[in-house]
């Protein structure tokens, strides 16, 4: 169990490392597009401070997006996710894998670029640090949202569009608690709440998604 | 009569939504219709080559 | 789990599309009576209601159509769910036809109830809990339909389509809940609710009449749709062909 969990992170990591373009192309998104708003809107103190929380989590939400069309399409084409599908080792855990590979991959390092941008939003040291927790508990979410939209459009073509329009709807929750908590600390309150809902909804996501995705992904290629 | 329509002063509000229910509800009478025709021609058609086939 | 046989037999097309066309017209005429019933009811013989007046009566046409958008995901959902585990066609068949009929009152729901909001709260659009989850579900409506028009295998469609039918059931109370949370802290009670204003016996009637309306014409419009997925789908079964001899008729 845990040797095919490892050798899917060794393999998916390794992968990502080669094309390393793939892995910074969300980076460079998150911190573009965390730049348009001071240039579009103002570069005013307080306006910042009222958008950053909102703003950085959209723009993260939607970098995470950009890199799961990529998720399951190299093994698709080399044709090593129909030998998983067939193979001994349960898929849901498989599934799980290629979802904390993703993770790790794209959610992580915007983890750690985010608080970087917070401070240019003018964000205080409480928003920065609830910014990181939110971001650490939420993008493991999206991971595993996203991995059941992808699995679910890996047989269609052009699926771009049509997996944001799949994914955007459920990844809400994940978005107004972490950004709407990220602004309660700001403002100086405790935000135990939002961030314990935030762990309910990882701790769902891990428990449904790895089943819905491999059923998903064994519609898609058969 | 005009007490009626002029709604309590909230006419254009009730008979927009009401005006605007019947327009979807009738869109949705002609989609089903339509939808069913077009299969029920299409089958049709299917049966008659086979038909034609046949004989 | 066994199934009972007549719900075997419901799942056998030929069965059903000819117990569809039988039906059709008994839930048809009886729902566009009572709709022009509850109408009358709702905008002449319910009295004005004594704090929104007459901009109440949009009522009549909000709650119904919001109370179907949800009632027909139900449907799709459960439908969906026949279909995977029982591997019924005809279950994903109610599943297809279902989805624009659902999406169709949802967006019915968001403009009427939009509508209402401008007399009521002096704005069209208010981030309101109902509201904004009532958007949502038109958007989980659009990507159903969306990735079932994106396969061209239609079975591949049916349980891909299946399969996000029942993410969506477990996603939509925690979207409606979430929504409710963040605007409980984002606006505090001051806004005023739609529904509800106190409601009485001869305001009531009309809109359990409308309720039951919508949810004939729901029925009669499904099952059309059905019969046209049921027969795209059977074109080449032998039943098919056997109908098409005698002519056409459609209703």
């Amino acid at each position: 169990m845990v040797t095919v969990v490892s050798a899917i992170l060794r393999r998916d990591l390794e992968l990502g490392f080669r094309r390393w373009g793939d892995v910074a192309s969300p980076l460079m998104f998150f911190a573009i597009v965390t730049a348009l708003f001071p240039l579009a809107l103002s570069p005013a103190r307080e306006v910042l401070q009222g958008l950053g929380p909102g703003v950085l989590w959209i723009a993260a939400l939607l970098a995470m997006l950009l890199s799961l069309n990529a998720l399951f399409r190299q093994d698709l084409e080399d044709g090593s996710m129909e030998q998983l599908v067939v193979g001994p080792h349960p898929l849901p855990l498989i599934m799980l894998a290629k979802a904390l590979a993703h993770w790790l991959l794209s959610g992580l390092p915007l983890v750690l670029l985010a608080p970087l941008l917070a401070v240019t939003y003018h964000l205080p040291a409480e928003g920065v640090r609830a910014l990181c927790v939110t971001l650490l508990l939420g993008t493991p979410t999206l991971s595993l949202l996203g991995s059941v939209g992808a699995a679910l459009t890996a047989g269609v073509r052009q699926s771009g569009g049509l997996l944001a329009l799949l994914i955007l709807p459920l990844c809400l929750p994940v978005l107004m608690f972490g950004s709407r908590a990220t602004a309660l600390a700001a403002e100086g309150e405790v935000v135990t709440g939002p961030l314990y809902l935030l762990g309910a909804l990882l701790a769902l996501a891990v428990t449904l998604v790895p089943a819905t995705s491999s059923a998903a992904i064994r519609i898609s290629l058969d | 009569m005009s007490d009626f329509l002029a709604m309590g002063g909230y006419a254009e509000y009730v008979w927009s939504t009401f005006g605007l229910t019947a327009v979807v509800l009738v869109i949705n009478m002609v989609g089903a219709r339509r939808r069913l025709r077009n299969s029920l021609r299409e089958a049709g058609l299917r049966a008659a080559r086979q038909r034609r086939q046949a004989s | 789990m066994k199934l009972p046989t007549w719900f075997h037999k419901l799942g056998s097309p030929p069965h059903f599309y000819r117990l569809a066309t039988l039906l059709t017209p008994w839930f048809y005429v009886p729902a566009v009576l009572l709709l022009l019933a509850g109408t009358y009811g709702g905008l002449v013989l319910a009295p004005a209601d004594y704090q929104q007046g007459d901009g109440f009566r949009i009522i009549y046409v909000h709650v119904p159509s919001a109370y179907l958008s949800t009632m027909v995901y139900g449907v799709m959902a459960v439908a969906s769910a026949i279909g995977l585990i029982w591997r019924m066609k005809l279950a994903h068949s109610v599943a297809a036809a279902a989805a624009p009929i659902g999406a169709w009152f949802t967006f019915l729901a968001l403009v009427t109830g939009a509508i209402w909001g401008k007399p009521m709260w002096g704005t069209y659009w208010e981030w309101d809990p109902r509201l904004t989850s009532e958007l949502i579900l038109l958007f989980i409506y659009l990507g159903y339909i969306s990735l079932r028009g994106a396969f061209d295998d239609r079975d591949k469609a049916d349980r891909a389509c299946a399969v996000l039918a029942l993410v969506g059931v477990v996603n939509l109370p925690i979207i409606h809940y979430s929504v409710i949370w963040w605007s409980s802290i984002h606006q505090g009670p001051t806004i005023k609710k739609l529904d509800a204003p106190s409601i009485t016996g001869d305001m009531l009637w009309p809109l359990l009449v409308m309720i039951l309306a919508y949810t004939l014409i729901f029925a009669a419009l499904l099952l059309q749709r059905v019969r046209a997925e049921v027969l795209d789908r059977e074109r080449n079964a032998r039943w098919v062909l056997d109908i098409m001899g005698a002519p056409a008729q459609g209703n």
